[in-house]
């Protein structure tokens, strides 16, 4: 049994917590949230052991390994007291607020050669895995343009504040929202090296951006497009995609479907010349417990594994989503 | 329970194979009438048990199910809570807390904030209770004999443990309402026997059962297995796997299979609904 701490429980602390506590090799040895209304509602109708300091939780609870789950801004210093006590770390994601507060984290990971995961959580989602296994097998030929995109409807209008609102504690869409987008361009193509041009808009919030565009150049001179915005009430819950032209065909894809060109026969098996379409139902991998998404459960899975040796730490490592966390910054530099 | 049930995710934008259907969807099912008339498609073919979500626009629905006793003396409803979409949004934004004040109606919830009282140990069940209350008046004066918990929630208290709130939601259904509870859920095997320790006897389960496998956590083999040994009313959904299945082939294996009470499924065309009812029909005789 790998024994696990949670720091945080918020909407997504709330989730891995249901997740492992279903998970057969976990055992929760803490859970640990500043806010005393979650925290007396898992104390009083779960049997997980519930702290207020995550320091005490580490010192009773000695725990292999802690989901961290807490707003961006705490991440760099609970992340770095974790790793000095040689703890095994899951951080949400985006990773820091800047790539020099989470820089000395890849670092200190690495030589403590300790596990270390963020939760890009559509890496593990059937078709952008299909739509990796596609390029990297050079299916499409070269690649020579991308546009990614994620729509919602998170601000919809003028309301009060939170700490996602706020600039300098992670909040905003481009951290918050346009990062999953920028992680799975980094992934799937090449991490971005440079911003040609940014645009962030504020639609309805006052402190931060709703939405963001941005023409984007990867370490492999590919360019492309991001466009984002979270305060489009079109769609009903998060759609994210991704689309790539390459010189012997193309990809669409979100989370549900992948449609993808072939100019010719030299193809994967199973497909054909021509357009092609893969449903999720057919590309996911069955999860023991479900909840929100396969990806959620296969994420955290992932990880226990990875702490039991059984599988390498090379999916969401603090190294890549530092990689997103320097596009971030790099994109925020060149806002016009 | 009626043998088919006829579900809602079609007018709402759910798909589950393709964001763009998800959208024309949207713009087909804008008006109240597209609803209310494919309601009728279903009710041609004898289906009278409308399952849905507790959206806001289920309101308006239930506003013209009251406005026609005649024509729908037979119809019921069976609610589904929370609409989750609203409070996730909601939660992204504001917060659990912040969340919880936006919705839990009256001012129960305010004072605990500004006063800062200590919970006493019944309170949190109590919210749910209220957020229950506040679910259920849109369906006021329409029959709703079965009142189903969503399956992100019933999930979620299933991982985290918390099996007196589910015990909790089936007897406070049951007391307010007169209603059997229902649980939907995507881990059926692991929730029957959780929801069994906790004493409740023959629960209505609804989680997608079909032919491809598709979220059906544990494995296939689990559930037809559970479905062959256990005590329970199962109701199946997703019978189409999203389309990975023949529509034929997806109904004649969920018709074969022992203990499932009641089929689940949306469609949008009066084709559609017409086939795949006719489908349960036809095996259902065969077997």
């Amino acid at each position: 049994m790998i024994k696990v701490g949670i720091i945080g429980i918020g909407k997504m602390g709330i989730s891995h917590l249901a997740i492992l506590g279903a998970h057969p090799d976990v055992k929760v040895v803490g859970v640990c949230d500043t806010s005393k209304m979650m925290l007396d509602a898992i104390e009083k109708y779960s049997s997980f052991p519930c702290f207020t300091d995550y320091k005490k939780m580490l010192e009773e609870a000695k725990p292999d390994a802690v989901i961290v789950a807490v707003p961006t801004k705490y991440h760099a210093a609970i992340v770095e007291e974790l790793l000095k006590k040689d703890v095994h770390v899951f951080a949400e994601k985006p990773f820091c607020l800047n790539p020099e507060q989470g820089a000395p984290l890849v670092e200190l990971a690495k030589q403590k050669n300790l596990v270390n995961q963020v939760g890009y959580h559509n890496k593990f989602v059937g078709t952008f895995q299909e739509v990796k296994r596609i390029i990297d097998g050079g299916f499409i030929g070269e690649p020579y343009h991308f546009l990614g995109q994620a729509y919602g409807p998170v601000v919809i209008k003028a309301k009060q504040d939170t700490w996602r609102s706020n600039p300098d504690e992670g909040g905003g869409c481009l951290m918050d929202y346009a990062s999953h987008v920028i992680d799975l361009i980094n992934y799937i193509i090449a991490p971005i090296t440079n911003v040609k041009a940014t645009m962030l808009k504020s639609i309805f919030s006052k402190e931060v951006d709703d939405a963001v565009f941005s023409m984007l150049e990867l370490s492999n001179k590919v360019t492309g497009i991001l466009s984002v915005n979270w305060s489009d009430e079109t769609y009903r819950k998060m759609s994210t995609s991704i689309s790539i032209n390459g010189k012997n065909g193309k990809i669409v894809s979100d989370a549900n479907e992948l449609k993808v060109f072939f100019k010719d026969n030299d193809c994967p098996e199973g497909y054909t010349k021509g357009w092609n379409i893969r449903h999720v139902t057919d590309l996911t991998t069955e999860v023991d417990y479900y909840l929100r998404g396969e990806e959620y459960s296969a994420q955290l899975d992932y990880f226990i594994k990875t702490v039991q040796g059984k599988v390498p730490n090379s999916i969401n490592s603090f190294e890549s989503a530092w990689l997103t966390d320097r596009a971030i910054s790099l994109i925020r530099k060149e806002q016009r | 329970m009626e043998r088919i049930l006829f579900g809602d995710n079609q007018f709402f934008a759910v798909n589950h194979i393709s964001d763009e259907k998800s959208m024309a969807q949207s713009i087909k099912f804008k008006e109240d009438s597209a609803i209310i008339k494919t309601l009728d498609y279903a009710m041609e073919d004898g289906i009278q048990t409308f399952m849905c979500t507790t959206h806001d626009r289920i309101a308006n629905i239930c506003e013209i199910v009251r406005n026609n006793p005649q024509k729908y003396k037979d119809f019921k409803i069976f609610p589904c809570m929370p609409y989750a979409h609203k409070y996730a949004n909601a939660v992204t934004e504001l917060g659990i807390a912040g969340t919880l004040k936006q919705y839990v109606p009256g001012n129960f919830f305010g004072s605990l904030f500004k006063g800062g009282v200590a919970f006493l140990s019944k309170d949190y069940l109590k919210i749910m209770e209220l957020l229950i209350d506040a679910e259920m008046k849109m369906f006021k004066d329409i029959k709703t004999p079965v009142i189903f918990l969503q399956n992100v929630i019933t999930d979620m208290l299933l991982g985290l443990g918390m099996t007196d709130v589910l015990v909790a939601f089936h007897q406070y259904v049951e007391k307010k309402y007169d209603a059997e509870a229902g649980f939907i859920t995507m881990n059926m095997p692991k929730l029957l026997s959780v929801l069994e320790k906790g004493g409740i006897e023959n629960p209505i389960i609804c989680s997608s059962i079909n032919k491809a496998g598709f979220r059906m956590s544990g494995g296939k083999a689990l559930y037809e297995e559970t479905l062959r040994t256990k005590k329970f009313r199962a109701i199946a959904m997703q019978v189409l796997a999203g389309g990975a299945v023949s529509p034929k082939e997806a109904i004649e294996y969920v018709c074969q299979l022992p203990n499932i009470e009641s089929i689940l499924f949306g469609a949008s065309s009066r084709t559609n609904i017409h086939e795949t009812a006719s489908l349960i029909n036809q095996f259902d005789l065969v077997k």
